[in-house]
């Protein structure tokens, strides 16, 4: 068996996610998930010592905490997911074909995550990035207040892509570490204290190239066209210093 | 500037015994010490001592003595020398003052206000020796009901039992995270806790990779705000997983841990960048709420296959027996409760020594609560912060935890002598420190063994006091306060205790 369905209709979380580890276990490599309802942890419970990998397809609206923890593998959510997707997460790939609650990308070390709207509060919080792994976070709406609070590594990019103008505060406070890029523009008075905005430059073009280039070949739908997001303008926020903090105390 | 404070400790030499061999000055890096060789002696800077004695531990000739500074302020009874001298410290740096350990202030302990029973003459008293006495420990969900079929002859549980730890005595290692301190430290715990079967707890500061396999089956794994070196496999690998929400010795803060500790194995452990801060928030930016508390959890759970205990620690604090009531209903399968002396690598003085509640009578009230709520046996206590003897953790089973945490007396055992200047990264006794050259001072071998030493001692002690008052089962003394009675306590501390006065 290499592809499988569920039908969520009427299933508790719990008895979901015994289903997709039952499977994942028996040698599935592709499943898919219909009529899925605020089922939470989708992809959480399947962790295994030797490395098991699985695609999911979500059919439907994913509960809190999609992909929470998540060791490797691909989910796709065709509708939106609620708070908390791919909480500390640590590799694998999140597509969300819709928006994304609160908590989004929160503590996550590794993978990539790509949201095709909008996104809620404290999106990115703590995002870290440790040698080979990089997390990356692409948001084609807008997101909220306290966007990259704390944020230790990785990259954000919010894409804006209705122009709506970012109208987050609290961007980046505390930010120690990774970059954010808009789409657009941003006033000081949205950031933290810890967080220098600045014109994009060659090596960042590269970057946002990349990973727009990842979005549009997930979103193939988006009105505008890749060449015309990169030729946008955009702004990058990056920490003023890796030690927030250092001279806070006496000794 | 010009400091105007006072050096806090005296450094006396006799000169008569000391046969200049310099090994004070290599042992101090403080840097209190250093050779003159124009007048071949050593000389020593009280500015720079902080008090940890190893110098005079380790004199071949005890040529050394180190005492508390006699030089004083003009006796006031509101200006302390404390007070005086930190205003300065602080006058002159205008930060915030850091300290190290658990709070030293005389807040009534209230271990030395308690008393145990022992049977005399009716219900006789046990001999450890040679009675069975038993200190085994189950920490985890209990269910409310069990249901046991003997059809077939033998004895059979149908109900369905949730995960739980075994520890043979009631005691653990307390959170104590790599990087904080030292590699050898962390390893000696793991090591005893492995020989002793017991448990010790990460910290927040991960698991090192080549430790997994070997100590997974004894460790206690921390997920808290700054979710440094959490993976699938640090989570499954353990038989634990606890929720970092509070610490006695800080509660309500978070927790910076300065890029100069983050050495390139810590980095690696707590899968951050070497010589960046690491920064843990005051909160969990995902719980704002019971609700966002118990999704974690179940989330934790979901993680780990529903196969481990999940725990989460709070520091004890005006009103948690109410939230420690709702963490149960969100979970929790351990309640791990700090008190207001529970140690710190690093804390703010002005919370260290003024936020939280004392541990004893934490205890009591949550226990009181839990059962009154009919919800006792859906978590176990352990109970942190300031157990320094057998008869603290013997106390504070009576008072109703299931087992306790110890962090500075491990610590003791390891040779800290809470100096408090665990901040400062340069432990000579190479327990709080990321220097290869200070950390190597501990030998990992002979620190497990003093703490494995500890843990037999105090366990055989626990087993007298048991059978002492004729039990032979912790289990039977376990919220058990007909055992306990106060001394020169004031009513509304015995009721908060719910233990009566001695000769009641």
């Amino acid at each position: 068996m290499m592809a499988a369905q569920i039908d969520a209709a009427d299933v508790e979380t719990k008895e979901l996610n015994d289903r997709l580890r039952e499977l994942l276990l028996s040698g599935a490599k592709r499943v898919s998930i219909r009529n899925v309802c605020g089922q939470r942890y989708i992809g959480t419970r399947l962790y295994t010592p030797q490395g098991l990998r699985m695609d999911i397809e979500v059919f439907g609206t994913a509960g809190n905490d999609l992909a929470a923890f998540l060791y490797g593998h691909r989910i796709a959510v065709h509708g939106n997911a609620q708070d908390g997707v791919g909480n500390t997460m640590d590799a694998g790939e999140v597509v969300v074909r819709g928006r994304a609650g609160d908590v989004l990308g929160f503590s996550m070390r590794g993978g990539e995550i790509y949201v095709r709207d909008g996104c809620g509060y404290r999106a990115a919080l703590h995002m870290k990035e440790y040698q080979g792994k990089r997390p990356v976070l692409v948001i084609g709406g807008r997101s909220q207040d306290f966007l990259g609070e704390y944020m230790a590594g990785g990259v954000v990019i919010v894409l804006d892509l209705a122009g709506e103008r970012h109208d987050a505060h609290f961007i980046g406070t505390g930010m120690h570490g990774g970059v954010i890029y808009l789409r657009g523009s941003v006033e000081q008075s949205q950031v933290g204290d810890q967080v220098e905005i600045s014109p994009v430059d060659e090596a960042d073009r590269a970057v946002l190239a990349e990973y727009v280039t990842r979005f549009m070949e997930r979103f193939p739908e988006t009105e505008m066209t890749k060449e015309e997001i990169l030729a946008s303008g955009f702004v990058r926020l990056t920490p003023r210093s890796r030690r927030p903090y250092g001279n806070l105390y006496a000794y | 500037m010009k400091s105007f404070v006072f050096p806090e400790f005296q450094v006396i030499r006799d000169e008569e015994k000391c046969g200049q061999c310099r090994g004070c000055e290599r042992q101090c890096a403080f840097g209190t010490h250093t050779y003159d060789p124009a007048a071949d002696r050593l000389v020593s800077d009280d500015h720079k001592c902080v008090g940890c004695q190893r110098c005079v531990v380790f004199c071949p000739k005890n040529a050394i003595m180190v005492r508390p500074s006699p030089s004083f302020y003009r006796p006031n009874a509101s200006w302390s020398r404390e007070k005086i001298e930190d205003l300065k410290r602080q006058a002159e740096t205008g930060g915030v003052l850091l300290t190290g350990c658990g709070s030293d202030k005389p807040f009534r302990i209230y271990w030395d206000h308690i008393v145990l029973n022992a049977s005399q003459v009716t219900n006789p008293s046990l001999d450890p020796l040679r009675e069975p006495m038993e200190l085994r420990t189950f920490l985890g969900r209990k269910p409310d009901v069990m249901d046991i079929s003997a059809d077939s002859g033998e004895v059979e549980i149908r109900t369905e039992l949730c995960p739980n730890l075994v520890v043979e005595t009631p005691i653990l290692f307390s959170a104590m995270s790599y990087g904080a301190i030292s590699y050898n430290a962390f390893r000696a715990l793991a090591t005893a806790a492995s020989r002793s079967k017991t448990y010790f707890n990460t910290g927040e500061g991960g698991l090192p990779r080549e430790m997994r396999e070997e100590f997974g089956r004894c460790a206690i794994v921390q997920v808290a705000s700054g979710r440094f070196g959490i993976d699938a496999e640090y989570l499954n690998i353990a038989q634990a997983v606890e929720i970092k929400v509070g610490q006695g010795a800080k509660p309500g803060i978070g927790g910076h841990l300065p890029g100069e500790k983050v050495s390139s194995s810590v980095a690696e452990t707590r899968m951050i960048p070497q010589g960046t801060d690491a920064i843990s928030p005051a909160p969990h930016h995902d719980i704002y709420s019971i609700e966002d508390l118990s999704t974690l959890i179940t989330a934790l759970k979901e993680a780990t296959n529903y196969e481990k205990p999940i725990s989460v620690k709070i520091a004890a604090v005006h009103n948690f027996a109410a939230i420690a009531s709702g963490i149960v209903r969100a979970g929790a399968d351990i309640i791990a409760i700090d008190g207001l002396r529970g140690g710190t690598g690093a804390a703010p003085k002005a919370i260290r020594d003024n936020v939280g509640i004392p541990t004893e009578l934490a205890i009591s009230s949550l226990d009181r609560r839990l059962r009154e709520e009919g919800i006792r046996n859906r978590c176990s206590i352990i109970s942190a912060g300031g157990i320094r003897c057998s008869s603290d953790v013997i106390k504070a089973i009576a008072l109703g935890a299931d087992a306790v945490y110890i962090g500075s007396a491990a610590l003791i055992a390891m040779g800290c002598t809470l100096c408090q200047k665990c901040y400062t990264g340069k432990c000579n006794w190479g327990i709080c420190t990321q220097d290869p050259r200070l950390s190597g001072r501990l030998n990992v071998e002979i620190a497990s063994q003093r703490l494995s030493n500890l843990i037999s001692a105090w366990s055989h002690e626990i087993r007298e006091m048991l059978g002492g008052m004729g039990i032979n089962a912790l289990e039977s003394l376990r919220g058990n306060r007909d055992h306990l009675r106060g001394v020169g306590l004031c009513e509304w501390e015995l009721d908060v205790l719910g233990i009566k006065g001695a000769g009641e």
